[in-house]
């Protein structure tokens, strides 16, 4: 993809004194080797759990080649602005205590390819992380693609001085994911960033018919992995079949219907140890 | 007015000198423009190593990637399944190239962890699953399988060129390319060093729920921009039959009508539905053959669906691959052209 597909993108003001993220509180990463087991749906999650715990929250979306956080928030239309502090992130809400930022924003047409190499990319983080405009925010989560390349180590790179509280890895059981998320593990210990804990998402599947539950992708890998590697194991999800369905409906958006979901109540415990991991409280 | 070069990207400030030019980089014009160190220190002129590609590639016959927008849709299980049932017919020889560098599947899914790469005066060896079927992958290189390989772009692209250009990969009748989601420097690499030996076509893998088919259209973007023939779609992880009740259940569900509806939107073809199956997952975490495991079981069909066309395929139990999935992959060639005219 050229640049010229992309709208034409705001070019913030080149000198600022006070840098966006000086007013973001915590910044947790959300990450995992594997793709697929569910970074941008435990991200979603997680940002809108926390908003229900009353907190501001800015999701930062670095999946450039295969942005998905526009569509979890049903926020597929949605442009970003320009404004004289920088880019405008996208509210979900009139509160505005929901931001949102992603590539998937600067796209003309949502199934335009991005193909772009590594330098290209680089260059794209650091803009998000300079130039958008989030105001004061309790936490920013960052949803990133698969894997331990360009876009880990910008995002690690550049966020060095605001010291990140830390990552929260997200696998599924089977031994395949499992066998990358260690490799995402030895990331975190290699660049130094923290890990908060585990998340085992896609952990068994209740059959809505019989209520009998059958490990898809097999159980407890991830709590396993997480004794063995010494760091927290923060809570497994089950697949819920009803949650592609909630993302996908026309009308009203995820945002609103969450709360009725079946995951809401188990993400409650996850958010709250994500939290105390902060040093923070509810 | 900026030069007539092909090489002059639409997105350049004026006055350009093109990234292959001598003075990219480098001239008046390049101050300022964010690719100006790129252009300065990219190696100008053709790349040496395309002809020893060529002359590795020679002897392979066909060369498929597998490709896939989104992670986690079933890349390295496709590619497993669609080696292991190329390799069931002993005349044919197939290779499987992984070059997914960051998440590297492969040796954990054709059971060959813990095995290194061994190196000839006719360069490196793949390691062998059997006699016909070789894998190469960066899984095979590390000391510690948990060692995180934590390399941008450039390093990345230089081991797929390596894949290619110093594996004795010998003579193939299939190469299979297992790649990592997106759309960069891996897919990017893989179809420029092939592309003067020619890449057969590529088989896009997706499951049915509309996040992942959002990421499989920007997937066929890519092949379109680049001109890699789309041979289909595969659509994975489709519906789950509970093994207590029998009642299915949408896991993913394919609320704007999955990929079926997906490849009449944009004229590609469908290859078809590979339901879930528990069994597949676990075949791929011990590195067996599911299609060997479980033959004549709903997803064992499916592939075979997939891989070769039913009514022709079956010979003694055995689908008779060698023939068939020439002509199949022919046949979607010209499905493919007649879609696109």
């Amino acid at each position: 993809m050229t640049d010229s597909s992309l709208n034409a993108a705001p070019t913030p003001p080149p000198d600022q004194d006070v840098s966006h993220l000086s007013k973001v509180k915590h910044i947790v990463l959300v990450l995992s080797g594997k793709g697929g087991v569910g970074k941008s749906t435990v991200t979603t999650e997680l940002a809108l759990s926390l908003v229900q715990m009353g907190k501001r929250v800015g999701v930062l979306d670095v999946d450039l080649t295969g942005p998905s956080i526009p569509k979890f928030f049903g926020l597929q239309d949605h442009k970003v602005h320009q404004a004289s502090t920088g880019w405008v992130p996208v509210y979900t809400n009139e509160s505005k205590s929901l931001a949102v930022m992603s590539l998937g924003f600067l796209l003309q047409n949502k199934d335009d390819a991005v193909i772009w190499r590594g330098p290209k990319k680089t260059a794209m983080i650091k803009q998000f992380l300079e130039d958008v405009a989030w105001g004061e925010l309790d936490y920013l989560l960052i949803d990133t693609p698969p894997g331990t390349s360009d876009e880990h180590l910008s995002v690690v790179e550049n966020l060095r001085e605001y010291k990140p509280d830390g990552a929260v890895i997200v696998t599924t059981p089977q031994a395949v994911a499992l066998a990358d998320v260690r490799k995402e593990l030895n990331f975190c210990r290699k660049v130094k960033l923290p890990i908060l804990g585990v998340v085992e998402n896609m952990s068994g599947f209740i059959c809505p018919h019989c209520q009998d539950c059958s490990d898809i992708f097999s159980k407890g890998g991830g709590e396993a992995m997480a004794t063995e590697f010494g760091v927290d194991f923060l809570g497994r999800v089950p697949i819920d079949p009803n949650l592609s369905t909630l993302i996908e409906k026309e009308g009203g958006t995820f945002s609103t219907r969450f709360a009725e979901s079946g995951i809401a109540p188990m993400f409650r415990d996850i958010t709250s140890a994500v939290i105390s991991k902060c040093g923070d409280s509810a | 007015m900026a030069p007539a070069k092909e090489d002059v990207p639409a997105d350049a400030p004026e006055h350009c000198p093109g990234t292959a030019s001598d003075q990219a980089g480098k001239a008046d014009s390049c101050a300022g423009c964010p690719n100006q160190q790129a252009c300065a220190t990219a190696p100008k002129g053709p790349d040496p190593s395309i002809p020893l590609i060529n002359e590795r590639m020679a002897d392979v016959r066909h060369k498929i990637l597998v490709l896939s927008g989104k992670g986690g849709v079933g890349k390295s299980t496709f590619t497993t399944n669609l080696a292991f049932a190329l390799s069931l017919d002993d005349a044919v020889q197939v290779g499987i190239m992984d070059i997914d560098i960051t998440g590297p599947s492969m040796p954990k899914m054709t059971g060959l962890e813990g095995e290194t790469i061994h190196q000839s005066n006719t360069g490196w060896s793949p390691v062998y699953v059997s006699d016909n079927l070789g894998v190469m992958s960066v899984g095979f290189m590390l000391q510690n399988p948990d060692d995180a390989v934590i390399w941008r772009g450039p390093k990345k692209n230089g081991i797929i060129k390596q894949f290619l250009k110093d594996v004795d990969w010998g003579a193939l009748d299939y190469l299979v390319v297992d790649t990592p989601p997106g759309t960069s420097d891996e897919h990017l690499s893989a179809v420029q060093y092939l592309k003067e030996s020619g890449i057969t076509g590529a088989v896009l893998v997706t499951t049915p729920q509309e996040i992942s088919l959002q990421d499989v259209r920007k997937e066929i973007g890519f092949c379109r921009k680049v001109g890699v023939p789309i041979i289909g779609v595969v659509e994975n992880m489709a519906g789950f039959v509970c093994p207590s009740c029998k009642h299915k259940s949408e896991i993913f569900a394919p609320t704007t009508g999955g990929a079926v509806k997906m490849c009449e939107d944009v004229g590609v073809p469908f290859l078809g539905s590979i339901p879930i199956d528990p069994r597949i997952g676990k075949s791929c975490d011990l590195g067996e053959s599911y299609l060997d495991m479980y033959p004549g079981e709903a997803a064992y069909t499916a592939y075979m669906d997939v891989i070769a066309s039913k009514e022709t395929n079956y010979v003694e139990g055995r689908p008779r691959v060698l023939a068939t999935v020439d002509t199949n992959l022919a046949m979607y060639f010209h499905r493919d052209t007649i879609v696109r005219r």
